[in-house]
């Protein structure tokens, strides 16, 4: 007999008795997946990782995961040409997140601060790096970093190799670079000046290195022959560039400059050539302005300080204060030939900016190194070379030559050195799949338009050196910052925790995410379809 | 010297207020739904269709109201799918002290319970009414406009999902207009449900001239909380109406419902608002404005406007739109919001 009233024959229970979760067919699954800012980055780092702790205000910390990658925030804040931001899915909503100028933020408040990193614990293993450029640089400090003995030779007088060499100080200013080398250099990393090593297994031997990784750059320039009357002169845009840097004085420019080449290294001379006085600074390139390799925003500048453009031309001859140019047209597959039309445009100096290449007679003497047609260094996925312990990068391996590939060079060669060192093969974690910008609940993002960095006043820009652009203050780097829309990793907006009308997701707490109750889901997928960052997959149930 | 930085206030976060949470703001303008001590009236195991906005719109409602009454909350239930799948007998899912009487009285009991707390002195214990389209606008709706004329003290909220979708979606007068049903079928002279008839219960409570009148959706949480909020912060009678869409009868994907509840009122059909003592106090203004096609579109109950061979398509979705135009008219809902304003 029961004690229950009459017909009634079950207890009172809460429905927690009821596990409703076996309706499910589907189920949401917790992932992470790979943002288009970190999966565009050359120097592979973890962009939406550091800006996760920017948001919230921890710089130090966001310093400190930036920094896991990449040893030189502050100039690479301002001399990347931060492809993240093409690739960044907020530019689809409105504008990308201004990547760079947080990265700038974060490296310009280190250099004030002084934060330092700590050299790994001691292996007693020793590398020679030779190039203190930024691949040089990057190997030396993640060598430093996982705790071997490094030390760079440098054959120029100064650090920085292209950082200081090819890029002006209006860009990248010289106290900025030299802070930031100086914290590799407390970290027990020795440079030496004035030192070019000319048998590299014989320095090897010498140093008893137990690796080494050379990254000296592409540092002669290219040369084409054109006539020029005794009266013209004819430099190269490195030797310009470089000139800056060591000669007692700036280089004598003439009064009309005129450059041959489209890449960035011809705009930066030409902005130089107006800084140092010149009244006019021509740019003479043969194909058409949109086929110019040169990032647009600097083609932009250098039009603002009044550089002038001149497509489609061929330089022939150096006459006595003019150049001699052939006009050239487009043939139907799109390629510059010339129409045997000419003309001259006025012109002193003539700075050739036709590319560099690499000066290989070191390491071709190098046993089992073989150099490519291009000049360039034949390395293997590792960056290593035929000559056991031997590896390379940076712009004398084949690559894009920007300071940002040269970066990621350096932590990839510091991670196969190690792993060469400690006799073991890298292991690549499988890369998690892409966080397209159609997986975003774009509804949740309100509108943020991009902060703007101050620039340097037209009048400013041209008559000195000083630094174009300005940094952002904390206040709006933090706006900055949070303009991040997170792509596809979780942020702890509580969105999947309020929106399931079942109460099967959990909370783990600060930090810690959130869980699914499988007992209870019900498989709708509203936490799915409503999170903004994409983080969630609904996952068919094995039945 | 360079020229200074722009200075902005650090406003947005990455989500607006637009999501349930967010770990950077404070916690004092935190959602009642983002925090892990929320009361959950409505606990898990309960017998709701995957994706039910009707379990989601009241746990939002209910938890709101518990916190601003300090737990302090009796609800009464009219009969209807709320009920039903909330309290198949031994079982229920409350975790508030709750009643259910029948289809058509929840507005008198919850006015009882009231009156019941008066005559004891217990002011600071709230009632809540709550009920379905079916059970407020049509079955309930003598005692709703009772409870409205005697102003008792009592927030009422009504979970609109557009029919009677307990008992095999039929019409209710909550039903839109071309919207197919058991009792309102598609065939080739009956379009669905027809034009012109309804009640549209938030304009008729602010008739009765009540303290507090106000619409919200479960797409906007914030939103909704704020207006349970100032409801609570009131005595006398007032009305809450929430749309709440229903993927069995809507015929639309489970994940979709809070989708096309957004949806909603981004075309207009479903203008938010509030209203105090008969006059409208504020309106959500449209974020982004879509075609009512574009909420229309996912739901089967509305396929039919869609087929290419269909004679009354065309000027039926023509009349929708219509219809959507007015409220925007109605309501200047097409103003920009203060937040844009600012970014503008």
């Amino acid at each position: 007999m029961s004690n229950h009233p009459f017909a009634i024959t079950l207890d009172v229970g809460s429905s927690l008795d009821n596990l409703t979760g076996s309706w499910r067919t589907a189920k949401p699954v917790y992932g992470d997946r790979l943002p288009p800012c970190n999966k565009q980055c050359p120097a592979g780092e973890n962009i939406q990782g550091w800006l996760y702790h920017a948001e919230s205000g921890d710089y130090r910390k966001a310093w400190e995961v930036l920094m896991q990658d990449n040893p030189l925030p502050a100039i690479m804040g301002r001399a990347c040409y931060h492809t993240c931001e093409s690739a960044c899915n907020r530019g689809q909503l409105d504008q990308p997140v201004s990547i760079h100028a947080v990265e700038r933020f974060l490296g310009d408040l280190a250099i004030r601060e002084g934060w330092q990193v700590k050299a790994g614990a001691p292996t007693g293993k020793r590398v020679l790096v030779i190039g203190a450029g930024p691949s040089g640089l990057s190997a030396a400090y993640h060598l430093a970093r996982l705790g071997h003995a490094v030390t760079i030779a440098e054959a120029g007088p100064k650090v920085g190799g292209m950082m200081r060499f090819g890029i002006p100080s209006y860009r990248v200013p010289r106290d900025v670079l030299d802070a930031e080398v100086g914290r590799i250099t407390a970290m027990g990393v020795e440079i030496l000046l004035n030192t070019r090593i000319a048998d590299i297994p014989q320095a090897m031997a010498d140093g008893s290195y137990d690796a080494c990784f050379a990254a000296i750059g592409a540092h002669l320039a290219r040369r084409v022959d054109i006539p020029a009357v005794a009266a013209g002169r004819v430099l190269d845009a490195v030797s310009v560039l470089r000139g800056m840097e060591c000669g007692d004085e700036p280089p004598q420019l003439g009064r009309r400059v005129v450059v041959y080449g489209g890449g960035n290294t011809a705009i930066d001379v030409a902005r130089t050539a107006k800084r140092l006085g010149a009244e006019e600074a021509t740019i003479v390139y043969r194909r058409t302005r949109e086929m110019m390799p040169a990032h647009d925003f600097e083609v932009e500048e250098a039009l603002e300080e009044g550089v002038v453009l001149n497509w489609l031309r061929t330089i022939t001859a150096v006459e006595d204060g003019a150049m001699l140019v052939e006009k050239m047209a487009l043939d139907e597959k799109g390629w510059p030939q010339p129409t045997g039309d000419y003309e001259s445009i006025a012109g002193d100096t003539l700075i050739l900016a036709l590319g560099q290449e690499v000066d290989t007679t070191v390491i071709e003497r190098v046993p089992g190194v073989e150099v490519n047609r291009d000049g360039t260094v034949k390395v293997g996925e590792n960056l290593q070379t035929g000559y056991p312990g031997l590896f390379c990068g940076g712009d004398m391996v084949p690559s894009d030559r920007t300071v940002t590939v040269a970066v990621g060079h350096g932590k990839k060669a510091a991670r196969h050195i190690d792993a060469y060192l400690r006799g073991m093969e890298v292991e690549t974690p499988t890369k998690h799949p892409d966080a397209v910008f159609e997986r975003l609940n774009s509804w949740y993002y309100t509108d943020a338009p991009q902060s703007v960095q101050p620039t340097l006043d037209l009048l400013r820009r041209s008559t000195s050196f000083d630094e174009v652009h300005g940094g952002l203050d904390e206040e709006t780097a933090q706006f900055e910052a949070r303009r991040c829309l997170s792509c596809g990793n979780c942020f702890e907006c509580d969105n999947c925790f309020g929106v399931c009308p079942d109460n099967a997701i959990i909370k783990l707490g600060p930090g810690q995410r959130f869980q699914i109750n499988d007992d209870f889901c019900k498989g709708c997928g509203i936490c799915a379809a409503e999170c903004p960052c994409g983080a969630i997959d609904m996952v068919p149930e094995e039945v | 010297m360079p020229q200074t930085g722009p200075s902005q206030t650090v406003k947005f976060y990455q989500t607006g207020t637009l999501t349930v949470g967010n770990r950077l703001l404070d916690p004092a303008s935190r959602t009642v739904q983002s925090s892990e001590s929320r009361s959950n009236a409505i606990t898990c195991g309960h017998r709701a269709c995957q994706g039910c906005g009707e379990a989601l719109g009241a746990r939002y409602a209910v938890d709101a109201a518990m916190r601003a009454a300090n737990s302090q909350l009796v609800c009464v239930n009219a009969t209807g799918c709320l009920e039903v799948f909330t309290t198949p007998y031994p079982e229920t899912s409350w975790q508030v002290p709750w009643l259910h009487s029948l289809f058509g009285n929840a507005a008198a009991v919850a006015a009882g319970v009231a009156a019941a707390m008066r005559v004891k002195g217990r002011q600071e214990v709230r009632v809540l009414a709550q009920g379905g389209d079916g059970g407020t606008t049509d079955i309930g709706f003598g005692c709703l406009s009772g409870m409205f004329e005697r102003n008792d003290d009592v927030l009422y909220v009504c979970y609109d999902n557009q029919a009677y979708m307990n008992t095999g979606v039929q019409r209710s007068s909550a039903t839109p207009p071309t919207a197919r049903t058991a009792t309102t079928p598609v065939a080739e002279d009956a379009p669905g449900n027809v034009f012109g008839t309804g009640k549209n219960v938030p304009l008729i409570a602010m008739a009765h001239n009540i303290p507090y009148v106000a619409t919200a959706s479960v797409a906007d949480l914030h939103d909704l909380e704020a207006k349970v909020n100032r409801a609570m912060s009131l005595r006398g009678a007032r009305y809450l109406h929430v749309l709440v869409p229903c993927p069995l009868g809507w015929g639309s994907a489970s994940h979709d419902t809070i989708r096309l509840a957004r949806l909603a009122v981004e075309c207009g059909l479903f203008p938010l608002f509030e209203a105090e003592h008969g006059e409208i106090t504020a309106t959500k203004p449209i974020r982004r404005r879509v075609p009512v096609e574009e909420y229309l579109r996912p739901q089967r109950r509305f396929a039919h406007l869609f087929r290419p061979d269909a004679p009354h398509a065309g000027e039926a979705l023509a009349r929708i739109q219509a219809m959507a135009d007015a409220n925007i008219r109605r309501f200047d809902l097409l103003r920009m919001s203060d937040d844009r304003k600012e970014t503008a």
